[in-house]
């Protein structure tokens, strides 16, 4: 198992190492401005992550991206939950969410800026709107798989409503939830980075454009790297979460 | 056993019938829109505290759905079903931590081990915590599970699963167990443990319990009394059994319950 994950390891950064050495390869070939050098870009992504007030524009937009996240998944476990348990209110509530999910994120950008004027209320809404029709939907989806063989099973104890929440709702629907955060988060940065590129005075999305006002390639290479960390590490630390939460599950030694 | 289920000890005096049916029906709409599907007509049995009640029948004989009825996870369309004089479906709360189900498959939590899983009904009854930790794991040892507590399920075999759910149902001291072919899927030798040791609570502990099989030698192996059932649900047969009775007489039963087996009308609409 251990020698499983070095050598996947292993593969990843090959794989990243071979993506540096092309780029690298290319900065040989254009000028600095359209393709800087691989240590440059280096440079100023280690610059950016020591210097104190540029590594605020980072943790405020890891702030934002989360917060939009949390919000997103405390209204959309609500909504999947009552949509699971009435039809009535899955009649009203679905073609809602279905017409929000129709809406470009750029859109909600522009009825942010226009409704509201604070900047972290701005990012909050368009951060919910984006992402709360997907939470809803894969919460759901998670909360309807869910076995009747033992949801039989837990009714023949009589639980309360709280009890059958707890020991059989929640269990059921984590792997669904751990699974809408991973893909919800990759959606949500990209999200955050446009919302904040248009309505914002600070943050990754907000040092991008100013990037683009300089020309300046490295730059706008070493803010984003900046958000792709972010992404990394939280992609890594809900996996960590998964692999403790599903523990139970049982391993194949064969793959597919 | 902990204080909240012995203080909700059912109050009957040993003649009242535990389980009590009188006419009940139950009518299933069918999906695709053929009109319904009559799956217990009329069924009426009463059966004492203390009493093992074997049911068999065919397969969509309506014995799941009589089962149901009885756990009260499915309410009659007409007749009254009584458990302790009370209206299972209705009374849903009232039932809590009075009636065990051993389901056909075992029906574990594949998040929860081994002993998790026996204690789940303890957590649902608000038992002390260390004390129905201390319960699951004698149930575990009883059944001969000492060892795997901290399995998951995927780790056990068919059996020690299926004996896993039969802790989970006695542990928390049901008055009446409902069963629900719970050894089918189980290779003969292991089912013929597992019966024998389920009789063996069962009269030890003096619970009330209904047995559901389609296997002739199972329900008279097990049952004080075997029902037979035609579809749909009613009783075709019915005949008391006790250790008393000799070879011949009990090759007799089997021979009678095997022709009124075999001589069950066809299904209306399997052509």
């Amino acid at each position: 198992m251990k020698n499983t994950r070095i050598v996947r390891f292993l593969q990843a950064a090959v794989s990243m190492l071979l993506l540096a050495a092309a780029w690298q390869i290319l900065s040989y070939v254009f000028p600095p401005f359209l393709f800087p050098p691989v240590p440059a870009i280096i440079t100023r992504t280690i610059d950016i992550l020591i210097t104190g007030s540029l590594l605020a524009d980072v943790l405020l937009t890891a702030w934002r991206i989360f917060a939009g996240l949390f919000s997103a998944f405390i209204f959309g476990s609500i909504l999947a939950l009552l949509i699971g348990q009435s039809k009535t209110m899955e009649n009203f509530v679905t073609p809602v969410l279905t017409f929000f999910q129709g809406i470009p994120a750029l859109s909600w950008v522009v009825f942010a800026i226009i409704w509201f004027n604070g900047i972290e209320f701005r990012v909050l809404f368009i951060m919910v709107m984006t992402t709360l029709p997907a939470f809803t939907y894969q919460i759901l989806d998670a909360f309807r798989s869910m076995s009747k063989d033992l949801f039989e099973m837990t009714m023949s104890f009589r639980p309360s409503r709280a009890k059958l929440f707890r020991y059989l709702i929640v269990p059921t629907i984590v792997p669904g939830i751990l699974t809408a955060w991973k893909v919800n988060l990759g959606n949500a940065a990209r999200v955050v980075v446009v919302a904040e590129l248009v309505g914002a005075t600070g943050g990754v999305g907000y040092q991008l454009l100013r990037q683009q006002q300089l020309f300046d390639m490295a730059g706008a290479m070493a803010w984003t790297l900046q958000l792709v960390l972010f992404v990394l590490v939280v992609q890594q630390t809900i996996n960590a979460i998964e692999n403790w939460a599903l523990r139970y599950r049982p391993v194949s030694e064969r793959t597919m | 056993m902990h204080e909240r289920v012995t203080a909700n000890e059912i109050a009957m005096t040993d003649t009242d019938p535990v389980i009590c049916f009188k006419d009940v029906s139950k009518i299933f709409g069918r999906v695709d829109g053929r009109g319904d599907l009559i799956a217990v007509d009329k069924l009426s049995f009463s059966i004492a505290k203390g009493e093992i009640v074997a049911v068999l029948g065919k397969t969509g004989c309506g014995k799941s759905t009589m089962f149901n009825i009885v756990a009260g996870l499915t309410e009659p369309t007409s007749g009254s079903a009584t458990v302790v004089g009370h209206n299972p479906f209705r009374e849903f709360e009232f039932f809590r931590g009075k009636i065990g189900i051993v389901f056909q498959n075992d029906r574990l939590m594949p998040w929860r081990s081994a002993l998790d899983n026996v204690r789940l009904g303890l957590q649902i009854l608000d038992a002390d915590s260390k004390e129905s930790e201390a319960t699951a794991r004698r149930w575990l040892e009883r059944l001969g599970l000492r060892g795997h507590e901290n399995d998951y399920p995927h780790a056990l075999s068919g059996g020690m699963r299926q004996r896993v759910s039969i802790a989970r149902a006695f542990a928390v001291n049901p008055d009446i167990l409902l069963c629900d072919e719970p050894f089918s899927a189980l290779d003969e030798m292991t089912a013929r443990d597992l019966r024998a040791e389920f009789v063996r609570l069962v009269r030890q502990n003096n619970k009330t319990a209904i047995f559901i099989t389609h296997q002739i030698n199972e329900a008279m192996e097990i049952g004080d009394r075997v029902m037979v059932f035609h579809r749909p649900a009613r009783i075709a047969y019915e005949t008391h059994l006790n250790v008393s009775m000799s070879a011949d007489e009990r090759s007799n039963v089997r021979d009678e319950i095997m022709r009124v087996l075999s001589h069950e009308q066809p299904k209306p609409d399997a052509n």
